[in-house]
């Protein structure tokens, strides 16, 4: 089998090309260890070679292979370690020069490369002529011109791929960019050295090695440390040459090489390359004249947030109640064909139940999910960061965390799977970790059941105040964790704002459909066994009441936990259930007061000894604590991190419990009851 | 000698040298920050930052404390 990574910068139409290949046989999953999005297929590929199967990987777009940051690392740790047989690299024509940077480093590491000239379309009408001939050689690699949105030259791509990986295309000559004298003095003495070391194979090429060290790349470091027995004296000498050259120089190497680079491909550019006319009209620009305009820029970008919240919710309701009502049909079906007992009710009020009320969610996610892939396809995610960027800087977060933070008043597992917009690993953690506090729709009952019965007229300034203790909440906690456990340096916000473009319709459908069947396959997993176990522990013992289960067993252990922050045991208990989904914790309530009607269940709560301040503390808590089952699985998922999805989880409830506290005794020193 | 922060709308400068950590330079480098190109002010965000400049034909938003680092004449 023929192994084909796919590189190229973000915007280039990478993505595009891969959909083309591969359709909807992509595995999608995470790169080991980290949050960063990771596509593969394995397509068969006819050609006048033969039948061939091709495993592509789609890699990370990077600008370039520098590993700064987590992205370029894959992407490179790939390239260098897996030794694919070739490499794409997918380049924006339209803007040749920044794009045949990453190719250029690419060429160093010495895997074959191809490089497939996309979006010709958009450079031919900017009246660009490129020679293949010249480019070709002057790059050291064969050209293949394509369409993405078109799926022009798709083909021939694949046909080239395999032509090279078997050996098969004329051999195009090794290319080295030149670094001027005195870098090249310094890279031929540390690639000698190298060169001689008792421990070098052909698995490396030396002079991009040499050149890395003299880059002062961490990575490459350890590399030599690890593998070369002469380590110390090289890296001795690299630091030699470094300061060298810096004195020299003036500046330090990795900044030079970069110059010649540009200076290199100038230098092709200027030989391959004619512009015919100039001057066209640039439609973006005048598209971004009103969208990201001073005055009605943001009030636009509200209104799309709030477009796309009402099409997830309200033209969500009518498939999630059909699926509402077939689940309910399938229950009662089993009901009837089975005899009651213990193994009904596991599956009728267990599984069927728990699971049931997630899968509902299924229609909202995947509108959502639309939605979103409509933002990034377009172009226009890159112009919503832009504008709420001031504002989420202030967190410590990028300005596309914006719309998970404003998704997660919907429903927090949507909203984290929506953090994948962001690049940087910490970026995702941060904002998935204070993501909770943005008071989900699910809490909304709970909120409108004790205000309503405690506040009376009120009860809407209440309501407002505790979503706004919430946001409250995660602008501190991320300041706090910006400061602290996520520390971390943040990337440079410089950020390309691509052409507006016209999505693909397959593309749109694919990104949606990969993300919703994560979601699918989640329900089968963690949301499946959590829900058996709060069945097991609310049911079990047989026929006992509900304080005499297991669960108002724990009610009765945590209670005195729960206490000082004026709660009883039932209280607790009904959070506890809160777990599976926040919408239990009322429907609990109901069990407990033994009505199901909400109005009398509001004169049980006031006749049961409950305040209006220790009403107030309960939703304080229902707030903060430990988020749902569905949105911890989400959390374990996307930061591939049980451990971090755990903090995430205690460190909310530690919260709840301080928050409360402080909120029930403040209030009882003020003489609230 | 400028700070490309101190442009206005609307103005074009060449940039003339980067400041800040290596790492830094270098990410701006990569993506075509090089000595002697031309640099567009195209807007500031309704907050005023970031900002947005047009470099080599393409658009790239940097933050105000970013663009204080690249001196343009």
């Amino acid at each position: 089998m023929i192994k084909v990574a796919i590189a190229g910068n973000p915007n280039s139409g990478k993505t595009t090309i891969f959909n083309r290949i591969t359709g909807t046989r992509q595995k999608v999953g995470n790169w080991p260890g980290v949050t960063v999005e990771k596509k593969e297929a394995i397509v068969r590929h006819c050609s006048t070679h033969g039948e061939e199967d091709i495993c592509i990987i789609d890699l990370p777009g990077t600008y370039s292979l520098t590993p700064y940051s987590i992205e370029e690392k894959i992407a490179r740790t790939y390239i260098v370690k897996e030794k694919p047989d070739v490499v794409i690299d997918v380049l924006d024509t339209s803007n040749l020069e920044r794009n045949l940077y990453l190719a250029t480093q690419v060429v160093e590491i010495g895997i074959p490369l191809i490089l497939a000239l996309n979006m010709t379309d958009i450079a031919q009408s900017k009246g660009m002529i490129i020679d293949e001939g010249i480019l070709a050689a002057g790059m050291g690699a064969p050209i293949v011109f394509t369409v993405g949105t078109t799926g022009k030259g798709v083909s021939s791509l694949l046909d080239k791929a395999v032509e090279v990986a078997k050996g098969k295309a004329p051999r195009s000559r090794h290319i080295h960019v030149p670094y001027g004298m005195e870098l090249e003095n310094a890279i031929s003495e540390i690639e000698k050295s190298i060169e001689g070391d008792p421990n070098f194979n052909d698995q490396y090429h030396a002079r991009w090695i040499a050149l890395k060290l003299l880059e002062g790349d961490e990575d490459v470091k350890d590399i030599v440390t690890r593998e070369f027995s002469g380590a110390k004296a090289i890296l001795e000498q690299t630091d030699t040459s470094r300061t060298h050259i810096k004195k020299i120089m003036g500046d330090d190497p990795e900044i030079i090489a970069a110059e010649f680079r540009y200076g290199f491909i100038n230098g092709l550019l200027k030989e391959c390359l004619k512009i015919k006319t100039k001057g066209r009209i640039d439609l973006s620009q005048k598209i971004d004249l009103a969208l990201t305009n001073k005055i009605i820029g943001i009030p636009i970008f509200i209104f799309f947030i709030w477009a796309m919240f009402g099409l997830t919710f309200s033209l969500g309701a009518y498939p999630m109640g059909w699926i509402g009502l077939s689940i309910d049909w399938i229950g009662n079906i089993i009901s009837a064909f089975m005899a009651d007992g213990m193994l009904k009710s596991l599956i009728v009020n267990g599984i069927i139940g728990g699971v049931g009320s997630v899968a509902i969610f299924l229609p909202n996610i995947m509108i959502l999910f639309f939605c979103i892939a409509l933002f990034e396809d377009t172009g226009y995610m890159a112009r919503a960061a832009f504008l709420m960027d001031k504002g989420m800087h202030t967190l410590g977060l990028h300005g596309k965390a914006f719309i998970p933070m404003i998704m997660g008043f919907g429903c927090n597992v949507p909203a984290i799977m929506a953090t994948r917009v962001l690049e940087s690993d910490r970026d995702r953690k941060l904002s998935i970790l204070i993501n909770p506090f943005m008071s989900c729709s699910a809490r909304l009952p709970i909120y409108i059941l004790l205000a309503g019965t405690f506040f009376a007229q009120h009860a809407g300034m209440v309501v407002f105040s505790i979503y706004v203790l919430g946001i409250v909440m995660a602008v501190v906690i991320g300041q706090i964790f910006n400061k602290t456990i996520l520390r971390g340096r943040s990337a440079p916000f410089v950020m390309e704002l691509p052409p507006y473009r016209a999505p693909t319709l397959q593309g749109l459908i694919i990104h949606m459909w990969e993300r919703s069947k994560q979601f699918l396959k989640k329900m089968g997993g963690i949301i499946l066994i959590g829900s058996i176990v709060v069945w097991a522990l609310s049911t079990l013992p047989k026929d006992a009441p509900l304080h005499e289960t297991y669960l108002g067993k724990i009610g009765s252990i945590i209670e005195p936990v729960m206490e000082p922050l004026g709660l009883d045991w039932k209280g607790s208990v009904a959070l506890l259930a809160g777990i599976t989904a926040k919408e239990i914790v009322v429907s609990t309530m109901g069990v407990i007061y033994a009505t199901e009607d909400e109005h009398r269940l509001g004169t049980a709560l006031q006749s049961s000894g409950m305040t209006p301040l220790k009403a107030y503390v309960f939703m304080v808590f229902a707030l903060l604590y430990i988020p749902c089952i569905a949105t911890f699985a989400t959390m374990k998922t996307e930061m591939n991190s049980l451990r971090w999805a755990l903090f995430g989880s205690t460190y909310s409830l530690l919260l709840a419990w301080v928050m409360s506290f402080i909120i029930y005794n403040c209030g009882r020193a003020l003489g609230f009851g | 000698m400028k700070r490309l922060s101190e442009l206005m709308e609307g103005e074009t400068a060449t940039i003339s040298r980067l400041e800040g950590p290596v790492r830094f330079r270098q990410r701006l480098l990569e993506m075509g920050f090089i000595r002697g190109v031309d640099i567009y002010v195209e807007k500031y965000a309704p907050l005023n930052d970031p900002i947005e400049v047009i470099i080599k034909d393409y658009h790239v938003s940097l933050r105000v404390e970013e663009a204080e680092k690249i001196i343009v004449r």
